[in-house]
């Protein structure tokens, strides 16, 4: 451990300077952390507009996890519980039943219950969902909407800028304050 | 309505984070510079790999951190958290009073490519010194991209974030390969040649109170240390004798570099301007409407329209604010192109400046901006192992 000068010798014309420096630096950051310090804006986190969203996959695919933090969720109170859940069955399916072949989800994430005639309940399981949007977009083309994407915030890292936001082509990506984490969809698109 | 799970564990690991941020850059200087210990640094770098690195998965990290300060300086809507704050300044403020500490014992990147070094090959001067600019262009390009709003380059173009999170796109993963591939015989590539985090902590260490000296002893000029050194970084005593003419020549050399300086950073500026309209479209708005423009003037029928194409028009997006605002980010990119100019021109010059000048050495000392810290050295050197009793 040794300082600008060596011990037992006079500060020389570069210590002074560095130490100069090393004063000045120290005010600078000083400077800059209280430049900081007064920023009113709240902390922030990423979240998808539903209204924006184009429905083009890219979710699944483009953020930094493995399995991607945007997952599909269901707003059940604009949901139609129809048997024939254009966001559940292909277009034209065999038949309406859960067989693989008939579904869009490619994971089996959402489950199809039977509630009372005519009408069945659509729940989506996180575990199996991987943001692709194809039951998204089913429901938002021929259905009542009630399906949407959504970053869920206890998977997202909060990366500075979301790696899927670069991509999105509806432009669906923004930040929002930490106290309000979700934009979900209430009425009817 | 699914349920809305809340942010606050992932808050807290943020805490977490700079609280052993804090401890292990302090544990860095302890083991450098008072116990004097290669064996611990390396284990603390260990760790840092272990816990920053997989299991933090490398993100936060201060080399990204300070384009965030720049982002929150430049848009008041925008304010950077603490953690980020910390992580963007601790090992600066470290760096001013104990060199690059952070290097050695904290940076997961240093400690993987350290991991992979088998036979260090010294670097030749010339080539070190042309690369070592690299860094501070780096630094400049993703500060200037934060200003702007653009997006936060150093974080997207780091090759070894990827292999921490094991997943990634197929180029920035095959990039830390390489880098690894390279740091098995040149001694942390990254770190010396790219790193724009680096860069600043080189400046820093200029700076810094305490400096990492090879022996308190009377050095006997074995060399030992300077081969032990992975990073090229020790330095030769200097001659003793002095040449007058040499000095004459050195002399005058320094004062038409001093001349030339503010030259290039003008120049250099001016000439920056020109790399406006590229740089500017790196921006997802200016991408926006240059795409749009393209599209009024080319019509093309719908099914042979590219995803972006389509996607634009299915978006309804407002045009007369696009193009406005690209109009706005294209002028500001201008003048973000002089700024990168200028800084160019004054990096290129000062090194320039600083390969002209000469310090006065009477040992074998590390370069204070090149070393990292690491405390080979003093493990080499035979005094050193006399005085400690190995």
């Amino acid at each position: 451990m040794e300082s600008n000068s060596k011990p037992g010798e006079p500060l020389t014309r570069r210590g002074f300077f560095r130490s100069g420096a090393r004063v000045a630096a120290m005010t600078g950051i000083g400077g800059l952390v209280g430049a900081l310090s007064n920023a009113t804006a709240k902390t922030w986190v990423w979240q998808i507009d539903p209204s924006k969203c184009l429905r083009c996959g890219n979710c699944a695919t483009h953020c930094v996890l493995e399995q991607s933090a945007v997952k599909c969720v269901h707003a059940y109170a604009i949901c139609g519980y129809c048997n024939l859940c254009t966001g559940f069955f292909q277009p034209d399916p065999n038949a309406l039943s859960t067989g693989a072949e008939n579904q869009l989800c490619p994971t089996d994430a959402i489950r199809r219950t039977f509630v009372e005639d005519p009408y069945y309940e659509y729940v989506i399981d996180e575990k199996l969902c991987i943001g692709c949007a194809k039951c998204v977009q089913g429901c938002n083309q021929f259905g009542n909407g009630s399906l949407f994407l959504q970053i869920r915030h206890d998977r997202c890292v909060n990366c500075n800028e979301c790696a899927i936001s670069r991509e999105c082509p509806g432009d669906a990506f923004q930040r929002v304050p930490v106290e309000q984490p979700y934009l979900l969809k209430t009425t009817r698109r | 309505m699914t349920s809305t799970p809340g942010v606050e564990h992932g808050l807290a690991w943020n805490y977490i984070d700079s609280g052993v941020l804090l401890a292990a850059l302090g544990v860095a200087l302890y083991l450098i510079y008072r116990r004097r210990s290669r064996r611990g640094v390396f284990w603390l770098s260990l760790f840092s790999l272990g816990y920053f690195g997989f299991f933090r998965r490398g993100c936060i990290c201060p080399i990204g951190a300070p384009q965030d300060i720049v982002y929150a300086l430049f848009h008041s809507d925008y304010a950077a958290p603490v953690t980020v704050l910390i992580f963007a300044l601790a090992p600066l403020v470290t760096a001013l009073f104990g060199g690059r500490a952070y290097c050695a014992g904290v940076c997961p990147h240093g400690a993987i490519q350290d991991f992979f070094l088998i036979k260090p090959v010294r670097v030749p001067r010339w080539l070190e010194d042309g690369l070592s600019i690299v860094p501070f262009l780096f630094l400049g390009a993703g500060l200037i991209y934060a200003a702007t709003g653009t997006g936060f380059i150093i974080c997207r173009y780091d090759p070894f974030v990827p292999l921490f999170r094991r997943s990634g796109s197929l180029a920035m993963l095959m990039t830390g390969g390489a880098f690894l591939l390279v740091a098995m015989f040149v001694g942390r590539p990254y770190c010396r040649f790219l790193c724009p985090y680096g860069a600043a902590l080189r400046l820093a260490s200029q700076a810094s109170k305490w400096r990492v000296r090879v022996t308190p002893d009377v050095c006997t000029q074995c060399r030992l240390c300077e081969q032990s050194c992975p990073y090229g970084a020790m330095r030769p005593p200097s001659t003793a004798t002095e040449d007058a003419q040499r000095v004459a020549v050195e002399r005058r050399r320094l004062g038409w570099l001093l001349v030339l300086l503010p030259l290039l950073v003008v120049g250099c500026g001016a000439a920056g301007i020109r790399l406006g309209p590229a740089a500017a479209r790196l921006n997802p708005r200016v991408q926006q409407a240059e795409l749009y423009t393209r599209q009024q003037l080319h019509a093309v029928h719908y099914a042979a329209m590219t995803p972006e194409a389509l996607s634009l028009q299915r978006s309804a997006v407002e045009s007369k604010e696009l193009l406005a605002d690209a109009e706005v980010l294209r002028k500001r990119f201008d003048r973000a192109g002089m700024w990168f100019g200028a800084w160019f021109g004054l990096v290129v010059g000062a090194k320039l400046i600083g390969m002209a000048t000469r310090q006065k050495r009477s040992d074998y000392e590390p370069d204070r901006g090149a070393c990292l810290a690491c405390a080979r050295c003093f493990m080499t050197c035979p005094n050193e192992r006399a005085r400690v009793g190995a």
